[in-house]
């Protein structure tokens, strides 16, 4: 069996299907439930019910969406750059793929346990941009064409402050990978030394995926619904499922950076009973409860202030307190030099 | 063998990438090719095992770079005809000089060696990763180069700003957080009214502040000399 | 005070008031009703569908004073009459085109015999718009099937009227 899997090439390829497999169906099983509890939580706070019909509770409504989705008829719009605007979505939805082969679900276990894990996520979520700005190029229309256009300034401008939130982290960890991030936390969470750090990472991570208050590339009242007006059917679902496992993915990416990972929160016997994933599972479930929570609460930002927040609120703000953290860790010689080796 | 397979795979599509970002008709598309060929790049990158420089050429180059290109591009409205006019007279001159290029290059390259004194890179140990490498020899030996690379950047940038920042006197800007600062003392004054007095007899519509930074006493708005609707008519 | 204002806008004290009220709100109780099973609450003067209604001897009340189709601010209701064999003044065709009535209920105001009310139906939703032609036969079975409902509402705002 091992000499199977572990030492043939169809082993091998077999292997590789396996984990993939292992990563996409539960995450795809996730988007689906990640809408419903979208639904269900907007509306409580809403003092509504949300869906409640089909299924109990109304837990199959998504499918039912889906199914409804799937049945229409993919329209291209004659004016549209047809490769492109079909490349859009399959771009959109491939991006938020492959950025989960690095995520450590347990000590070690990740399908790529990679060197520089947290810079091939950071570059996978700066991709995102590509598939907004393509199909927002693509359609062929005016509202497209700005939500497009908005999303490329405010991803562009948010990625800054985010990348010197990482490189904070960086200089406390002393390495790129995502393991050793999370076994760096293993007295205490990052988001405890580093509060303004996370509260800035959550709020970026806010804009990166594009989600309220920050929704201005598909501002509905605005823009009718931003860069995807003109997709329907398939490719609009590959859009929608895109950004649903972006927005999971930005919480995984937030419960790694700052929460810990699969870390229990102590290191003591009940805690520890629990499995990792489990415990990762459960960050990504609050850093998402927090997305929706912040949705249900704040209005749209108008598109200067959120240039303005950006480049001139985050991006100093992250600056000084990277500069601060590199001071600190020099002055008390906690900097971790030569990890990897010992020399340093 | 698998490796010489994505290699040349790489190379090839980079190369292709190359000719069509020169040779596409639509801009958009060329720079759509570019980016394709920055992502062969660091693929061939990854090949040779410099996995921090491959995840850079992404970040910068693809996550940053290209995304300002592809906004730019897309929103001039060029006109292809007006560009290709000159095509014909100009292409040997251009092809002469890419050929003297091309020559100088290989003479370069063919004979490339490295100046007396300088000794050999030390390739690091394998239990350093290449990341750690790159940043002992930037920090180290050529931490004054690349100071000057940042410093040329800087100026580039302040540069750019300097030009196109322009300030319109006129334009009515947004300080918000003297907006926060704002307090109800600072735009609202409480009265006490007589009875049967009009605004009139309280000296007319007064507005207490010039705006919401102003730091003035509050008016007292009897102090004010009396202003009746005849005499605003009158003036 | 600025100082305060700088440390009040740096805690994000307010976003996190507001996020307090959400939570707050997340956990009362939902104004939703599960509407096909569960339905609002209807006042007594609530104008919904129409219906004519009879006497309890079975005769329609309907004298054919053509009140409501002189009041109807709509036009919405045509109203022809004959004498009856037996020498009463009785409608032919009472028609009203519900896509045209405001269901403002001044037919039922200006009734004097209180024929024509509006009831407390408003799930009459059609697939065709010719079945909103409604005829005399139509809304006499409508008072037919509310006369319990109708007559309850009737009284209950008798006080008022």
């Amino acid at each position: 069996m091992e000499q199977f899997f572990f030492h043939t090439v169809a082993g091998l390829v077999v292997l590789t299907v396996l984990e993939c497999l292992a990563i996409l169906v539960p995450l795809l099983m996730a988007v689906a439930y990640l809408v419903y509890g979208e639904r269900k939580v907007l509306g409580a706070i809403q003092l509504r019910k949300g869906p409640n019909t089909v299924g109990p509770f109304g837990l199959f409504q998504t499918f039912a969406d889906a199914i409804k989705m799937l049945t229409k008829e993919t329209v291209i719009p004659s004016g549209a750059n047809r490769a492109l605007y079909l490349l859009a979505p399959f771009l959109t939805f491939v991006l938020a793929m492959i950025a989960w082969a690095v995520i450590p679900t347990n000590n070690g276990w990740a399908i790529a346990n990679i060197n520089v894990g947290v810079l091939y996520l950071f570059a996978v979520s700066s991709l995102g941009v590509y598939g907004i700005l393509i199909a927002g190029w693509a359609s062929n229309s005016k509202y497209a064409f700005l939500g497009g256009l908005r999303s490329a300034a405010q991803m562009v401008s948010y990625e800054v402050s985010l990348g010197l939130v990482i490189v904070s982290i960086l200089l406390v960890v002393g390495s790129l990978n995502l393991n050793d991030i999370i076994l760096a936390q293993r007295h205490v969470w990052f988001c405890l030394p580093m509060l303004p750090m996370f509260v800035i990472f959550f709020i970026s991570a806010l804009a990166e995926t594009n989600r309220a208050p920050f929704d201005l590339p598909e501002g509905e009242s605005e823009l009718v619904a931003g860069f995807f007006v003109e997709y329907s059917s398939l490719a609009f679902g590959l859009f929608f499922l895109g950004e649903y496992m972006n927005m999971i993915l930005m919480s995984a990416m937030t419960s790694i950076l700052f929460l810990g990972g699969w870390l229990a929160p102590f290191n003591i016997a009940p805690f520890t009973w629990v499995p990792g994933p489990i415990w990762l599972i459960l960050k990504i479930l609050f850093v998402l409860f927090m997305f929706i929570w912040v949705r249900a609460t704040f209005p749209r930002y108008r598109y200067d202030q959120l240039m303005r927040l950006g480049w001139k609120v985050f991006l100093p703000f992250s600056l000084v307190w990277m500069v601060l953290t590199a001071g600190f860790l020099m002055a008390t010689g906690m900097l971790p030099v030569g990890s990897a080796n010992g020399v340093g | 063998m698998i490796t010489q397979i994505t290699f040349y795979l790489f190379a090839t599509i980079l190369v292709l990438c190359a000719g069509m970002v020169v040779s596409a008709r639509n801009p958009v598309h060329a720079v759509l090719f570019l980016i394709l060929g920055f992502f062969n790049a660091a693929g061939l990158f990854l090949i040779a095992g410099a996995e921090f420089l491959a995840m850079i050429l992404v970040i910068v180059y693809v996550g940053a770079v290209a995304v300002l290109f592809l906004f730019v591009v897309m929103m001039l409205d060029v006109n292809f005809n007006q560009l290709r006019e000159g095509l014909q007279r100009y292409a040997p001159v251009g092809a002469a000089i890419g050929v003297a290029l091309l020559a100088e290059l290989i003479f370069t390259v063919g004979r490339l060696k490295l100046v007396p004194g300088v000794q050999e890179p030390t390739l690091p140990g394998p239990q350093i990763s290449n990341t750690e490498a790159l940043g002992r020899l930037i920090y180290t030996d050529y931490v004054l180069l690349f100071q000057a690379c940042g410093l040329v950047l800087l100026v580039a940038m302040i540069g750019a700003i300097v030009l196109t920042l322009r300030d319109r006197p006129s334009a009515r800007r947004q300080n918000i957080s003297l907006q926060h600062a704002r307090l109800p003392a600072d735009t609202m004054e409480m009265m006490q009214l007589e009875v049967g007095a009009g605004t009139d007899a309280l000296g007319g519509f007064i507005r207490p502040r010039d705006g919401y930074g102003a730091t003035a006493e509050p008016i007292d708005a009897r102090a004010l000399p009396a202003r009746r609707s005849d005499e605003k008519l009158g003036a | 005070m600025a100082a305060g204002n700088l440390l009040k806008s740096f805690l994000l004290t307010e976003l996190l008031g507001g996020l307090g009220v959400t939570l707050r709100y997340m956990f009362k109780p939902k104004a939703t009703i599960n509407y096909p099973f569960e339905k609002g609450h209807l006042s007594p003067r609530f104008r919904g569908e129409h219906a004519l209604r009879r006497y309890p001897n079975g005769e329609e009340r309907c004298i054919a004073c053509k009140l409501c189709e002189a009041v109807c601010p709509a036009e919405a209701i045509t109203i022809e009459a004959e004498p009856r064999e037996d020498g009463s003044r009785r409608t032919t065709r009472y028609d009203i085109d519900m896509t045209k009535c405001i269901y403002c209920g001044l037919c039922e105001e200006a009734c004097p015999v209180d024929a024509i009310v509006e009831g407390p139906n408003y799930e009459f939703a059609t697939e065709t718009r010719e079945e909103l032609m409604y005829d005399k036969n139509k809304l006499l079975a409508n008072g037919d099937r509310w006369e319990s409902v109708l007559a309850r509402r009737l009284e209950m705002d008798a006080p008022y009227r």
